[in-house]
């Protein structure tokens, strides 16, 4: 409902103190839940989103904007598993739920230590970030489940940096459910 | 202990629901589920999703049909203008691909083919998407409501789809033929060689377990196997793009499908498939020009004439000798003819070896019986007569019964409609002389053997 202001706990990148922001329920439940959706079924029309993963963005939202790795965990396995649920027969529940699950974890632990409200620092976390997503994920299914993945170098990077710059802009756009 | 939890209570707490996670993960992977079985957890969210997305998916589709329908209308006439030719041209196509197609049939009924006819198909529209890149899953609006089971085959008009692979009330999960879990039987279209297309995690299909010492040419069709009992035979399902040897010992064949897999819209849903053996009964009504042909009375070409005088009978099966009664009219023949003496029985083997025989430019027999028909006919046919009243030797019952058999002139028109398919009307009309007397053929003068398989006549 408010914005806290965290003592400053050894930023990185800025010697100002760091903002913890918080949402309203109804942001908190209806933004991943839109951004799931918008993920299963734009697709029918606009086929190059898959590359695009929303859900991603919204749990790396949420988790540097709070700046709690419990929430964050815990944002990342919701809206993860949320993914799992439509991503077909062969793919087992908890596949996205796990490497949301890191991501969110340490997105929110990476927002306590850096300033992550600018663009150039979401860029960077949100490049570095995918690529660790696809990481997991090829872990969990190649590791786990023996599902035979191909990894792609080029693709996942074409993927994290697509990711990247539209993340810029979705952020954006998630600031005005910030509450200050 | 206390500032010990205190102090890794963030990290305690992430490992603890990464493994509750993994727990659930190995949970599903080891538990034996059915094929049809599914999660209600999955039925849940895809059935409280699925309205809302159709709602909006549909809604879309009514303001696009608004405008592409009664206001973006340019050009419209000149496209119309277009299509009725195209339609003038394919309708002429159309008339030589039937003729071809129940001459097919024919063949197949008489080598005990059992053809999968797809009966009944209902037409979805893709209203939603997995959403991710590993899983190339589709959603579609209909569901077991409307009669959809799993692992029913998904189509379009250009090709395969995928099959269904979990079934909802209203909705449905299709598992296209590019997802890296889908396996589908196909073949090559001219070399019949027979593999499996397999999806990879990036989009890409091909067709695998064919060996590398095959050859296997860029823009070869692909098609359906059958062998998978879940697509018909013969659909289209795409083309080769690249053919390389493997690491192993079978090619690495590129497949690109037919369907536009990444633009489907709307697909249909195969909901009956039934075998059954194609009848040459059911071919449709005999044409006017073929009846035509039968009925004048005609005389056989000279060419169709040996130095003796006597009549090849239409060029087909000379030696084919059957007694009288096990005749070679076909079933077309006798229907044209019904009050000729002597006709013989008609056998429905008989009549379809006598049609088998047209393509290979054999005379037909349904005019053995025909109006012109000369008692010196009677006996002149060869004794070496096949199996009698077997109806399957190839090239053997096209030949008239002996005690009426048909002049051979009457069998030439009927050849030229095995070639042209009806088309003999012209031929009859110009062949009006008495027809001569038959006798057995040169031996040069046998037909190709009929592709029926059975080996040519002595």
């Amino acid at each position: 409902m408010s914005t806290r202001v965290m003592p400053f706990r050894g930023s990185l990148t800025s010697r100002e103190q760091v903002s913890v922001y918080e949402f309203s329920w109804p942001t908190i439940i209806l933004i991943p839940l839109v951004a799931v959706l918008i993920q299963i079924f734009i697709p029918v029309k606009v086929r190059f989103l898959p590359i695009v993963d929303l859900p991603f963005m919204v749990t790396i939202f949420f988790a540097t904007a709070r700046r709690n790795p419990i929430t964050g965990c815990l944002t990342g396995c919701v809206i993860g598993l949320m993914q799992d649920l439509f991503a077909g027969p062969s793919h087992p529940l908890g596949m996205y739920g796990i490497a949301l699950t890191i991501i969110g974890y340490l997105a929110s632990s990476l927002g306590v230590k850096i300033d992550v409200d600018n663009p150039g620092s979401r860029f960077l976390i949100t490049f570095g970030f995918f690529g660790l997503h696809q990481g997991v994920y090829y872990g969990v299914a190649h590791g786990l489940l023996r599902q035979g993945l191909q990894w792609s170098w080029s693709h996942t990077a074409i993927s994290a940096l697509a990711n990247a710059v539209i993340g810029i802009f979705v952020y954006k756009f998630l600031d005005r459910f910030k509450q200050r | 202990m206390d500032t010990f939890l205190g102090r890794y209570r963030n990290l305690i707490v992430l490992a603890a629901i990464l493994f509750a996670q993994i727990i659930g993960l190995a949970l599903q992977v080891r538990r034996p589920t059915d094929a049809g079985e599914t999660r209600l957890i999955r039925l849940w969210a895809v059935s409280a999703v699925t309205p809302i997305e159709s709602a909006v998916i549909h809604s879309q589709e009514w303001v696009g049909n608004l405008w592409t329908t009664y206001i973006y209308l340019h050009g419209v006439r000149r496209e119309n203008r277009e299509l009725r030719a195209e339609i003038g041209q394919m309708k002429i196509e159309e008339a030589r691909l039937s003729e071809d197609a129940r001459m097919a049939r024919r063949i197949q009924s008489l080598l005990a083919f059992k053809e999968q006819y797809i009966d009944s198909t209902i037409a979805a529209q893709v209203i939603g998407t997995s959403g991710s890149e590993q899983s190339r899953v589709l959603y579609i609006d209909k569901g077991s409501n409307d009669g959809i089971t799993t692992d029913m085959a998904v189509i379009t008009p250009s090709g395969i789809v995928g099959k269904i692979a979990q079934v909802f009330p209203d909705s449905a999960q299709v598992l296209p033929i590019n997802d890296q879990f889908s396996g589908v039987g196909a073949a090559l279209k001219d070399s019949r060689l027979q593999g499996i297309l397999k999806g990879a995690p990036n989009g890409a299909t091909t067709l695998q377990y064919i060996m590398s010492d095959e050859k296997v040419v860029p823009g070869e069709e692909v098609v359906t196997s059958g062998g998978d009992r879940i697509f018909p035979k013969g659909l289209p399902v795409g083309k080769v793009v690249s053919s390389e040897p493997g690491k192993d010992l079978f090619l690495n064949i590129r497949v690109i499908p037919s369907a536009r897999l990444d633009q489907l819209e709307e697909v249909l849903v195969v909901t009956k498939i039934t075998e059954k053996m194609p009848d040459a009964k059911d071919l449709g009504p005999l044409r006017a020009s073929d009846i035509l042909a039968e009925r004048l009375p005609t005389v056989p070409n000279k060419t169709e004439v040996d130095a003796a005088g006597n009549a090849k009978p239409g060029g087909a099966a000379s030696s084919g000798t059957t007694p009288a009664g096990t005749g070679s009219a076909t079933a077309a023949g006798t229907a044209a003819h019904p009050a000729t003496p002597g006709t013989g029985t008609n056998k429905p083997g008989v009549g379809g070896t006598t049609i088998l025989n047209k393509p290979a430019g054999a005379a037909a027999a349904p005019h053995a019986s025909a109006p012109g028909a000369t008692p010196e006919m009677n006996g002149t046919v060869k004794p070496k007569a096949t199996t009698p009243a077997n109806g399957r030797p190839a090239g053997t019952a096209v030949k008239p019964s002996s005690n009426n058999a048909a002049p051979a002139a009457n069998m030439q028109p009927r050849e030229s409609g095995a070639q042209d398919n009806g088309e003999a009307s012209t031929p009859a009309k110009k062949q009006v002389k008495p027809a001569p007397e038959s006798t057995p053929k040169a031996p040069s003068e046998q037909p190709p053997t009929p592709p029926t398989g059975a080996p040519p006549q002595p």
